[in-house]
C-alpha cells in the first residue's frame, strides 16, 4: 500500500508526539563503524570477475573537430580499445532528466572529454589514454572572455517601482561592484562507474547524487530504455553538486563494457574532475542599496553576470537569496550569461547564495558603515512583513532572532571601530552576515517495513553524500515506530529502491524523511486497528504498542511483516508561501599589518532551520558551510587560461581549498524552529544554509579589523597589503 | 614484478606492473580499499598509510620500492566490533560526513601522534628543542596535509584530541 500526502495542508506535528526520542538526539551515523574501519564501499571500489580498465582523454585544444587515431596505441601492452560513441559534452546538470550535449567529434571546450580507452591494467589504460594520437581540425574564432563575449544572453527577471529613482532620492546609498571566481566542488572522491552488461541490461556502481535522475540521463546518453538501468551509488565520497548528473566516466565505462562485453571501471583523474564535469561560474555583481535615514530600504538591485557553454540551460541563481531575504519596495535584477568556449557551469554547493550573498551581504556591511548603524541592527530592520516582489506570507522565519542569539553568544558587544582593536602586528576585527536558502520540497517515495521481532527496515534510492541521510531516515522511521534506532537498518543508492528526491538543493532530508514518514504513519494506522484504538490514541514505544486501554508488544500484534511506501509530492504549500531557511554567521579574524595575510580566529553560526532531524549531522553540514564560506572568501578560485579557456589549476596542490589549519573555532547553535508549511516532519533544508553568506561574515570582519574592503573574491593578501 | 610486503601483519606476496603506486597495490591487488584515492599526486592524504610506522602518501610511492616494509592500513587499525580509540572517537565526534577522506584522516592522525610523542617539532612549534604542547594548532598543523573537502575538521580535530591518550600519546619511541 502506498500512503500518499500532497503538501497542500498544514499538517499535525506527529513527531512531537510520538515521544520514543529518536529524533532530532545527537545521533552517531549508524555507517560510522564502516567509514572509520574503510569497510565503507565506494564506486571505485567494486570489482567485477575479468574487469577491464577504461580512462577517458581531454581535447587538448578548445574548438574544432578530431579524430582519433588507434593506429598510434593498438599494439600497447593490454590495449582493448578506444571509443569516441555517446561522448557527453559535460556533466548533465541537476533534475535535468535527459541527456546532457553531445557534440560527437566536435569540441567546444579545452578538456572536454572525447575518447575513452580501456585496457588490462589500470596502468596500461592510462598510458595509452597519454600515447593515444588525436588529429585535431582546429576552428578558430572561439571565445573565452567572459567581458569581451559576443554572444551574451540577457534578461531582466525583477523591475519593480524605480530603482533609479529611489537611488537617486535616498538619504544613504551603496553602489558597488562584486567579483567572484569560478569554484570547483572538488568531492575528494572523484567521479567512478564500473559498468556491466548483462545482455541489455546495464548495471552501473556510480557516485551519484540523483539516481532516479541519473538513470535517465545515462539511458538518453546511451540510446537505450531506462528500464534497462540499474545505478547503485550506497556511499558518495561528497558531490557538492558535482555528483548531480550523469558525468562522462559513466557513459565511457558504459560504452567500453558494451563493446568489449567486459565489466569496464572507469574512475576520473583528478583534473579530469576539474576539467569535465561542471564548475561554478564566476561572477560579476552589482549591488544597488537605497535607504532612507533610518536606514530601511526603499530599493535594491542586483545585476550579475556570469558565463557558460552555449546550450547549457543552467544559470547560477546569483540573486536567489536578494529577492526576499530584505523589503525595498523598488527592486531590479538584471542577468548577463555570456557564451563561452570554456568548460560547463552547473551547480556548486548552494548555487546561487554560496555567490550571491558574498555580494549582498558585504554590501549591507557597507551599508551600515555608512548610515552607522550597527550591522545586525540594520539588518532587523530591514527583515520585510511580506515577501517584497511576490506579496507572499513567509513560512516559519527566524532571521532575528539568529541575529540577536547569535550575537549575544558570540560576544559581538565587544566589536570595535574598523582599525580600533590591534595585537602586535595583528588587526583583529568581528564580522556578521545573515544566512538564506530556499526551502524546496521534491517528490519523493520510500518502503518502510516494520518485523514483529521489533526490527525495521527503510528502503529508498536516496542517497547519503555525506549529508547524514543513513542517520535522519533511521531516526525517522525509529521516532514514528517506537524501536530504538539500533533496530532500523536503512537501504540506499539503488535504482531498484523506491525513486527519492536525491541529495540536491538541500531538499534530501525534508522530502526522503517525509516519504519515510509517510510510510511508518501507515504502518502506525494499521497497528492502531489491530490494537482497536484510532491512530491518534497510539502510542508505540520500544517495541510495545499502547491505546485504547490495550497494551500489546509489537510481536502479539503481527502475522508477519508490514509493509508500506511512503510518497510526498510537493503542494499548493510550495507556492502559497515563501519558505526558507534562515542564520546569522559571525566571524573574528585577525589580519596582519605587514603582509595582509587572514587568519581567521573563530566563527559561530546561529542556525533555523525548522525541525533539527539530527544535531550532530546537521551541525557537521553547518561546519562545512562555514568552512566553504571562508573557502570562497579567503581561497577558491579556478584560473582559466586567457588564450585556450583550459582550466590551469586543475588539482588540489593549486586549487586551493581549505585545510585543517584554515579551519578555525566555529560554534553552532540552533534555534528551535518548526515549519508546519514545508513538510510532515516540518523540518527545512540545512546543507547549503551553512555556505549561504558566510564568506561575507569573513570579508565583513577583515574590513572591521583593518579598513580594507574587498569587493573581489578570493580576499588574497595582494587585495589588502596595498591599502593598509 | 614479484614483491613481498608485510600488511596489517600478514605477508603478501604480490606480480605487480613496476608502474604500480603503493595505493594501487592495496586497492587493487589486495582489495583493501579503505586507502583512499582523492588525487593520486599527494595532494590531499586520503590515500595515508603508515610504512615501518611513519605516514606517508602511499599514492607518491611505487609498490615495487617496499620490499619487506611493513605497511599498515586503515584496516589494520581495527574492524567495526573492534574499532581502535581513534576509530571511535571520529564516530563520537563525527568526525567524518562522506567518509571519504576519513581512513587517510585516521591513519595520518595515528601516525602524527608517534611523530608527536617523538618530539618532532612542527611548523607552529616556538621551540624546536622542547616537547612541544598537543594544542590545537599542533594538531591542525600536522593534519593539514590531510584535505576533507566535507570540511569536518572540528569533529576531526576533537577526535584525535580526545582518543590520542589511548593512542600512546607521550610514548617515545625506543629507537629514536
Ligand atoms: S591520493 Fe595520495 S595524496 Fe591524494
Ligand atoms: S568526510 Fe568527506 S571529505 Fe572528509
Amino acid at each position: 500500500m502506498t500512503e500518499q500526502l500532497k503538501m497542500d495542508e498544514v499538517q499535525p506535528r506527529l513527531l512531537d508526539e510520538t515521544g520514543q526520542g529518536a529524533i532530532t538526539r545527537p545521533m552517531d551515523r549508524p555507517e560510522g563503524a564502516l567509514k572509520v574501519s574503510g569497510r565503507a564501499t565506494y564506486a571505485a571500489e567494486y570489482k567485477a570477475a575479468n574487469m577491464a580498465y577504461g580512462v577517458m582523454v581531454r581535447a587538448a585544444i578548445t574548438r574544432g573537430s578530431y579524430t582519433v587515431d588507434e593506429a598510434s596505441v593498438k599494439d600497447m601492452e593490454g590495449f582493448l580499445g578506444v571509443w569516441t560513441d555517446h561522448m557527453i559534452r559535460n556533466s548533465a546538470q541537476g533534475t535535468m532528466n535527459t541527456n546532457p550535449v553531445q557534440p560527437g567529434l566536435n569540441i567546444q571546450y579545452f578538456g572536454q572529454p572525447i575518447a575513452v580507452v580501456a585496457a588490462e591494467t589500470f596502468e596500461q589504460a592510462r598510458h595509452i589514454a597519454h600515447a593515444l594520437r588525436i588529429d585535431y581540425t582546429s576552428e578558430e574564432g572561439f571565445e573565452v572572455d567572459p567581458e569581451t563575449a559576443s554572444q551574451v544572453d540577457e534578461s531582466v527577471p525583477v523591475d519593480q517601482g524605480d530603482l533609479d529613482r529611489a537611488m537617486a532620492d535616498a538619504a544613504f546609498t551603496v553602489d558597488a561592484t562584486y567579483t567572484t571566481k569560478p569554484h570547483n566542488s572538488a568531492p575528494m572522491e572523484p567521479h567512478a562507474s564500473l559498468a556491466e552488461w548483462d545482455g541489455e541490461r546495464l548495471t552501473l556502481h556510480g557516485s551519484y547524487q540523483m539516481l532516479k535522475y541519473n538513470r535517465n540521463e545515462l539511458a538518453d546518453s546511451l540510446g537505450m530504455d531506462a528500464a534497462n538501468v540499474r545505478i547503485l551509488s550506497p556511499y558518495v565520497g561528497g558531490g557538492f553538486g558535482s555528483k548531480l548528473g550523469i558525468a562522462p566516466e559513466a557513459i565511457g565505462a558504459a560504452v567500453a563494457a558494451k563493446a568489449l562485453k567486459r565489466p569496464v571501471r572507469c574512475v576520473l583523474a583528478r583534473q579530469q574532475v576539474f576539467q569535465m564535469v561542471v564548475r561554478r561560474t564566476e561572477t560579476r555583481q552589482r549591488l544597488r542599496l537605497a535607504a532612507d535615514a533610518d536606514g530601511r530600504l526603499t530599493g535594491v538591485g542586483h545585476d550579475n553576470w556570469q558565463s557558460n557553454l552555449p546550450d547549457e540551460q543552467f544559470a547560477e541563481p546569483v540573486t536567489a537569496a536578494t529577492h526576499f531575504l530584505y523589503g525595498g519596495e523598488n527592486r531590479r535584477n538584471a542577468q548577463s550569461v555570456a557564451r563561452l568556449n570554456r568548460m560547463a557551469s552547473g551547480s556548486v554547493r548552494a548555487p546561487g547564495e554560496a555567490v550571491g550573498m558574498l555580494a549582498l551581504e558585504n554590501a549591507m556591511d557597507e551599508l551600515a558603515e555608512a548610515t552607522g548603524i550597527d550591522p545586525i541592527e540594520l539588518r532587523i530592520r530591514n527583515i520585510p512583513e511580506i515577501h517584497p516582489e511576490s506579496g507572499k506570507q513567509y513560512s516559519s522565519r527566524s532571521l532575528a532572532q539568529c541575529l540577536k542569539e547569535g550575537a549575544e553568544a558570540f560576544g559581538w558587544q565587544d566589536r570595535q571601530a574598523p582599525k580600533a582593536r590591534r595585537e602586535g602586528e595583528w588587526f583583529v576585527g568581528m564580522g556578521v552576515a545573515s544566512a538564506a536558502r530556499t526551502n524546496i520540497l521534491m517528490e519523493s517515495k520510500a518502503r518502510v517495513t516494520l518485523n514483529p521481532d521489533g526490527t525495521a527496515l527503510v528502503e529508498t534510492d536516496m542517497t547519503d553524500i555525506g549529508t547524514g541521510t543513513y542517520a535522519i531516515l533511521c531516526q525517522i522511521a525509529a521516532e514514528m515506530l517506537g524501536l530504538d534506532p539500533s533496530k532500523v537498518t536503512v537501504m540506499l543508492g539503488d535504482t531498484d529502491l523506491p525513486p527519492a528526491s536525491g541529495s540536491g538543493g538541500s531538499w534530501g532530508a525534508a522530502s526522503s524523511g517525509s516519504s519515510v514518514f509517510l510510510g511508518a504513519k501507515a504502518i502506525r494506522a494499521r497497528l492502531a486497528e489491530r490494537l482497536g484504538c484510532a491512530p491518534e490514541a497510539l502510542r508505540l514505544q520500544d517495541g510495545v504498542a499502547t491505546g485504547g486501554n490495550n497494551r500489546r508488544p509489537l510481536a502479539e500484534l503481527m502475522d508477519g511483516p508490514l509493509v508500506e511506501e511512503g510518497h510526498i509530492q510537493p503542494g499548493s504549500k510550495s507556492d502559497e508561501m515563501a519558505q526558507a531557511s534562515y542564520g546569522a554567521h559571525f566571524a573574528e579574524v585577525a589580519v596582519n599589518s605587514v603582509t595582509g595575510e587572514v587568519r581567521v580566529r573563530r566563527t559561530l553560526s546561529c542556525m533555523a532551520a525548522g525541525r533539527i532531524l539530527n544535531e550532530k549531522t546537521a551541525a557537521s553540514q553547518v561546519h562545512g558551510g562555514m568552512v566553504w564560506g571562508i573557502g570562497s572568501a579567503l581561497h577558491e578560485g579556478v584560473e582559466h587560461d586567457h588564450r585556450t579557456g583550459h582550466v590551469v589549476n586543475d588539482d588540489l596542490a593549486e586549487y586551493h581549498i581549505p585545510v585543517h589549519l584554515d579551519a578555525p573555532r566555529h560554534d553552532v547553535l540552533f534555534i528551535e524552529e518548526r515549519d508546519d508549511h514545508a513538510n510532515p516532519v516540518q523540518a527545512k533544508g540545512i546543507g547549503e544554509l551553512g555556505i549561504s553568506g558566510a564568506g561575507a561574515a569573513v570579508t565583513n570582519a577583515i574590513y572591521n579589523a583593518c579598513g580594507v574592503r574587498v569587493r573581489d573574491y578570493p580576499a588574497t593578501p595582494d587585495k589588502i597589503f596595498p591599502h593598509l | 614484478m614479484k614483491i613481498t610486503l608485510s600488511v596489517n601483519g600478514e605477508g603478501r606476496s604480490l606480480d605487480v606492473d613496476p608502474r604500480t603506486s603503493l595505493l594501487d597495490a592495496l586497492r587493487d591487488h589486495l582489495d583493501l580499499t579503505g586507502s583512499k584515492k582523492g588525487c593520486d599526486h599527494g595532494q590531499c592524504g586520503a590515500c595515508t598509510a603508515l610504512v615501518n610506522g611513519r605516514r606517508i602518501n602511499s599514492c607518491l610511492t611505487l609498490a615495487v620500492m617496499h620490499e619487506g616494509d611493513e605497511i599498515t592500513t586503515i584496516e589494520g587499525l581495527g574492524e567495526p566490533g573492534a574499532l581502535s580509540p581513534l576509530q571511535k572517537a571520529f564516530v563520537r565526534h563525527d568526525g567524518y560526513q562522506c567518509g571519504y577522506c576519513t581512513p587517510g584522516q585516521i591513519v595520518s592522525a595515528k601516525g602524527m601522534i608517534a611523530e608527536f610523542s617523538n618530539g618532532w617539532p612542527s611548523h607552529v612549534s616556538e621551540d624546536l628543542e622542547a616537547v612541544p604542547d598537543f594544542s590545537e594548532a599542533e594538531i591542525k598543523e600536522r593534519m593539514s596535509g590531510n584535505l576533507c573537502r566535507c570540511s569536518a575538521y572540528p569533529g576531526i580535530c576533537a577526535a584525535i584530541r580526545d582518543a590520542a591518550p589511548d593512542e600512546g600519546l607521550g610514548e617515545r619511541e625506543a629507537a629514536e
